[in-house]
């Protein structure tokens, strides 16, 4: 198990966001999180992602507890994408993602000629290979995430944590990223978590999900069990019907 | 690409300017020196040429550069801990509590070194002040110290004023000077110098982990970077740089704020050059500055204060406006 979580309490402010929740990540496997605006997807990632501390429980990643790993051991088995990619001072395309290999580097070396070639082929996964003198702040939203995932990819960790990686993208890249993921996945064995809004991406790219209610209670479970009309209503708080396609190839959950 | 032999280019390029830059305080004044006859007066003895350049010139243009390197040090890392292009080394009050003890220091009749010695525990004060009531719920976030920072800076601006009402007249030049930023009291530059060295060792090794810090605080964390106690790191590395700067020079403006801009408009925001080069960069500027403030008004001596807030004003708008079209 990559990463493991037992009665695994988390809130913020007066928020409840889980109690007592028990996951588990192997190698190679896709979570999709889900719930609406506010239900603790983001604070229960980056939980996971030992940024933040839980109320009570255990977490565990490759065996042992985020204070046992140390911060720069931690960063090179599991990498968090966050949602503010806020630029102050400016930088290029090829420096940003050359972050990811900060862990990865004594304190006193420069990035070596490996690094960058790791770097630039994090770029070109991302479809920005010629893209690399670019100012970051001279970005679209979209081209600025992809770079942020070129970064998280750069960092070649075995356990990485997303949040909203498709955020800002349009539909080619979005499908374009979680093929890209889900590749890693079955290749090189890389346990993904993510939290997405789309349940029908859930459906096809991920193997479990986890559905946050917002209450302190989730459901979690194999794709194909836990995503159903009942529940997702019950998630979104809308409406959902499964329609299929005429030849029952592809189903899909479409808001009433 | 950050490479190093890139790094070392750019730092010989500006220690030269900065080899120059000395020269060039060396050589003018009233006793005007052609640079060749700088060394040999630095050489030699005995004679009015060594006097006039190593007594009085070199002390004080060390005292500039170290000045100089100090405030742009401190005002590159605080860029970076409040992740603020338009923070300096005063904005968290620590020159407003160097005015509060010197000003309070020159009312109360004292001299010599009772004037630095009083800003250095002002501006120390204050430094605690701010770290204290910023951290107290311990989660330490740069809108929070910089808040706290500001009102601090506020409350000692407005005991400066009080200070300059009760002063007596013949005081308050004295007093005026020193808000300015004033060099030709600085006769000792070896603890700036040495000061300015131990900071700048003492931020280095983080260069890279600064880098991350740039980006957001919890993006540097998941790489790996213990962030509250570089935090605390760095805060106190610019407090203390700044204070020691104050305690020398009075409060030199825009150097802090400028310097570190030019440099990365010129080489990038890597903080592994752009520490030294801030530092190199920013001591040739002040020791040029005050070498103009000591020369072209002759024998009236301006404030560096005002050379550097002249200089600095248009080339921090223009940058500003380029950086607003880009």
């Amino acid at each position: 198990m990559i990463l493991q979580a037992r009665h695994l309490a988390v809130s913020i402010g007066p928020h409840q966001v889980c109690r007592d929740l028990d996951l588990t990540l192997a190698a190679g496997e896709r979570l999709a999180i889900l719930g609406k605006n506010g239900a603790g997807k983001s604070t229960l990632l980056s939980t996971l992602a030992g940024l933040r501390a839980a109320d009570s429980g255990e977490l565990f990643v490759d065996g042992l507890s985020y204070a046992d790993l140390g911060l720069r051991d931690a960063a090179r088995i599991r990498g968090w994408l966050g949602q503010d990619h806020s630029d102050p001072f400016a930088s290029t395309v090829l420096e940003a993602v050359l972050t990811g290999r900060h862990p990865h580097l004594s304190r006193w070396s420069w990035e070596s000629p490996s690094d960058a070639r790791i770097a630039r082929a994090a770029l070109a996964d991302m479809r920005l290979a010629d893209m690399e003198d670019r100012e970051v702040r001279t970005l679209s939203g979209g081209e600025r995430q992809r770079v942020a995932i070129a970064a998280l990819l750069a960092q070649q960790t075995r356990l990485c944590l997303l949040d909203e990686p498709l955020a800002h993208l349009d539909l080619n890249h979005q499908i374009a990223t979680l093929e890209l993921l889900s590749l890693r996945a079955r290749r090189d064995g890389i346990a993904i978590a993510m939290v997405l809004h789309d349940p029908n991406f859930a459906l096809r790219f991920c193997d479990r999900a986890l559905l946050l209610f917002g209450d302190g209670t989730y459901l979690a479970g194999p794709v194909a069990d836990v995503l159903d009309e009942a529940n997702l209503t019950r998630l979104y708080g809308h409406p959902l019907r499964r329609l299929a396609t005429a030849d029952f190839s592809q189903t899909a959950f479409v808001p009433e | 690409m950050p490479s190093r032999r890139r790094a070392l280019l750019v730092l010989l390029s500006l220690a030269s300017l900065a080899a120059a830059s000395m020269v060039a305080a060396l050589a003018a004044g009233s006793l005007a020196l052609p640079p060749g006859d700088v060394l040999a007066a630095l050489a030699g003895s005995d004679n009015v040429a060594h006097a006039v350049v190593f007594d009085l010139r070199l002390p004080r243009a060390l005292a500039a550069f170290a000045c100089g390197g100090l405030l742009a040090l401190a005002g590159a890392l605080m860029q970076v801990l409040l992740r603020n292009p338009l923070a300096d080394p005063y904005v968290l009050g620590i020159s407003g509590g160097a005015g509060v003890g010197a000003l309070a220091a020159m009312l109360l009749g004292l001299a010599g070194l009772a004037v630095p010695g009083f800003a250095f525990v002002g501006a120390l004060a204050a430094m605690l002040l701010v770290f204290g009531l910023a951290h107290g719920d311990g989660s330490w976030t740069q809108t929070r110290l910089l808040l706290t920072g500001v009102v601090v800076a506020a409350g000692c601006g407005a005991l400066v004023a009080l200070i300059l009402t009760l002063a007596p007249d013949q005081k308050i030049h004295g007093m005026l000077f020193w808000l300015m930023g004033d060099l030709s009291q600085a006769v000792n530059p070896l603890p700036a110098l040495g000061v300015l060295v131990v900071a700048l060792l003492a931020a280095i090794p983080f260069a890279r982990e600064l880098n991350l810090l740039a980006r957001g605080a919890d993006h540097a964390l998941a790489l790996g970077v213990a962030v509250p106690t570089l935090r605390r790191i760095i805060y106190v590395v610019a407090s203390l740089a700044t204070a020691v700067a104050v305690t020398t020079a009075g409060s030199v403006g825009f150097i802090g704020l400028i310097v570190p801009h030019l440099v990365r408009l010129a080489v990038g925001n890597d903080q592994r050059l752009l520490l030294p080069a801030s530092v190199l960069a920013g001591g040739s500027l002040l020791v040029l500055a005050d070498t103009a403030a000591r020369t072209v008004v002759a024998p009236i001596q301006l404030p560096v204060g005002i050379l550097t807030a002249l200089i600095g004003v248009p080339v921090f708008l223009t940058l500003l406006g380029r950086s607003a079209r880009t």
